[in-house]
């Protein structure tokens, strides 16, 4: 690893500042769960890092009837998995997180850090994309609001500008006559996921026709996919189990993985059927008693 | 003293220190190279294995993935420290050695700390949250179900009001 200069801020406003100063040379450290590997692989080698991980005003988890939830950035990927408001009302966050990495990686881990290296293999983002996210990016000249799923543009790449600070997640409130199911393909629980992907079905009132649908998609595309075809395909229909296997087959298609040591793109093909399939059914079964 | 360095206060194993370090030092190597504390095994250096696991603040972490810096003014507890003062072994360590809980040993250390900071966040693990806890530990003797059983018998203990 390089030597590098290091600054911890004690305040978001002096993070904004010192992000401003160094931001041709500088890294913004959470709790470097995948950027201090990409420092000891010399992937990256910033001369300068400000370090936020001890932010207190961005470790927070909270929700509003009306505006929904908002989750600092700084927020841990176990305080995630462990908060009795995140089960009660957005379930499929929580059983997403018992999945990302290891317990070690997330009592250490953030959801700003995770969403920020922007790795495809990633699985909050599709879930977060799912249920609508946006994220608030501050910096010393202001803030914005933009949508989490315009935040990705290519591997480990996104929009936020170098003197930018992911400071908050923002879900609207639950939505009703909806379910939102996660699930993933791994050879061990902990290990690198092969496919992971996250369905929201939203069903007419007292009916079992779906209304509306979402499915995003982790590590089958340079960036968190959504299948905008597939859920298409679902709209206005009854769900059964040819509706859904058609709408599987087309997020299959849809998709463009890569071959690598884990899996073969074909078989990632394979798999995103499989799982969009099951996800769907799911996420319909459990809509319908919504 | 060398002006790129900085320095941090940190607590180990009830220890109070102050180091001058250079900021790209992770605690990992804070621990081995400047406190002599080699229980604390160095394997993968990418987050994966679970060797250098230890406790921060009550919670494990991979010290390999942790920024020495990033713990200044924490408490850490490493392998060395789950025995009390008089040598007396910890009562997960007593059941890894009842339990024939390894092989080659190298996974130990981080498989204790892993299983210590569970056992002190849950008062009565089930299987699978054993499981899932201890996914973050790879032994690579692949003598996985020993130190299952080891943890377990310690829950089994905890249920019978025995410790």
């Amino acid at each position: 690893m390089k030597d590098f200069e290091y600054f911890s801020a004690s305040s978001l406003q002096e993070a904004c500042s010192l992000i401003s100063q160094y931001k041709d040379v500088g890294k913004v450290l959470a709790g470097g769960q995948s950027l201090i590997t990409l420092l000891r692989q010399k992937l990256i080698s910033p001369t300068c890092l400000i370090d936020i991980k001890g932010l207190k005003e961005l470790d927070y988890i909270e929700f509003d009837k009306k505006s929904g939830l908002r989750i600092g950035a700084l927020t841990t990927h176990r305080a995630i998995e462990k908060s009795p408001l995140i089960q009660e009302k957005y379930d499929v966050l929580s059983e997403m997180e018992k999945s990302v990495a290891s317990v070690q990686t997330r009592n250490w881990g953030t959801i700003g850090g995770n969403l920020c290296s922007a790795d495809p293999i990633g699985d909050p983002a599709p879930s977060l994309i799912v249920l609508g996210a946006k994220i608030k990016l501050v910096s010393a000249k202001g803030e914005r609001v933009v949508a989490l799923e315009d935040f990705f543009t290519d591997y480990f790449t996104t929009i936020i500008e170098p003197d930018e600070i992911l400071a908050e997640i923002q879900l609207p409130p639950p939505a009703p006559n909806t379910a939102v199911e996660y699930m993933k393909f791994a050879t061990i629980e902990a290990g690198i996921k092969i496919v992971s992907t996250s369905v929201a079905v939203t069903v007419e009132a007292g009916s079992d026709v779906c209304k509306d649908a979402k499915i995003v998609m982790s590590a089958v595309a340079p960036v968190p996919l959504i299948t905008k075809k597939a859920a298409e395909m679902l709209k206005g229909k009854k769900l059964t189990d040819d509706v859904i296997e058609e709408a599987a087959k087309m997020a299959a298609s849809e998709t463009d993985p890569t071959t690598d040591v884990h899996a073969s793109a074909e078989y990632r093909k394979e798999i995103v059927k499989v799982l969009v399939k099951r996800a769907t059914k799911k996420a319909f079964e459990k809509a319908k008693k919504a | 003293m060398d002006s790129s360095k900085k320095t941090i206060n940190v607590k180990v194993n009830g220890e109070s220190y102050e180091v001058s370090i250079k900021p790209k030092m992770t605690l990992l190597q804070l621990l081995r190279n400047e406190l002599g504390l080699t229980g604390t095994k160095q394997a993968c250096m990418d987050n994966s294995c679970g060797a250098c696991t230890v406790i921060v603040n009550k919670m494990a972490v991979k010290a390999c993935s942790v920024l020495a810096m990033q713990v200044n003014g924490k408490e850490v507890t490493t392998v060395e420290g789950l025995a009390s003062k008089d040598g007396k072994l910890s009562i997960l360590q007593e059941a890894f050695l009842e339990h024939s809980a390894f092989q080659c040993g190298f996974c130990s250390p981080g498989k204790l700390m892993s299983s210590t900071a569970m056992l002190e966040e849950l008062e009565n693990p089930t299987e699978e949250d054993i499981r899932r806890d201890m996914e973050g530990n790879l032994c690579r003797c692949t003598g996985y179900v020993q130190y299952l059983e080891a943890i377990k018998s310690v829950v089994q203990k905890r249920k019978e009001g025995k410790i």
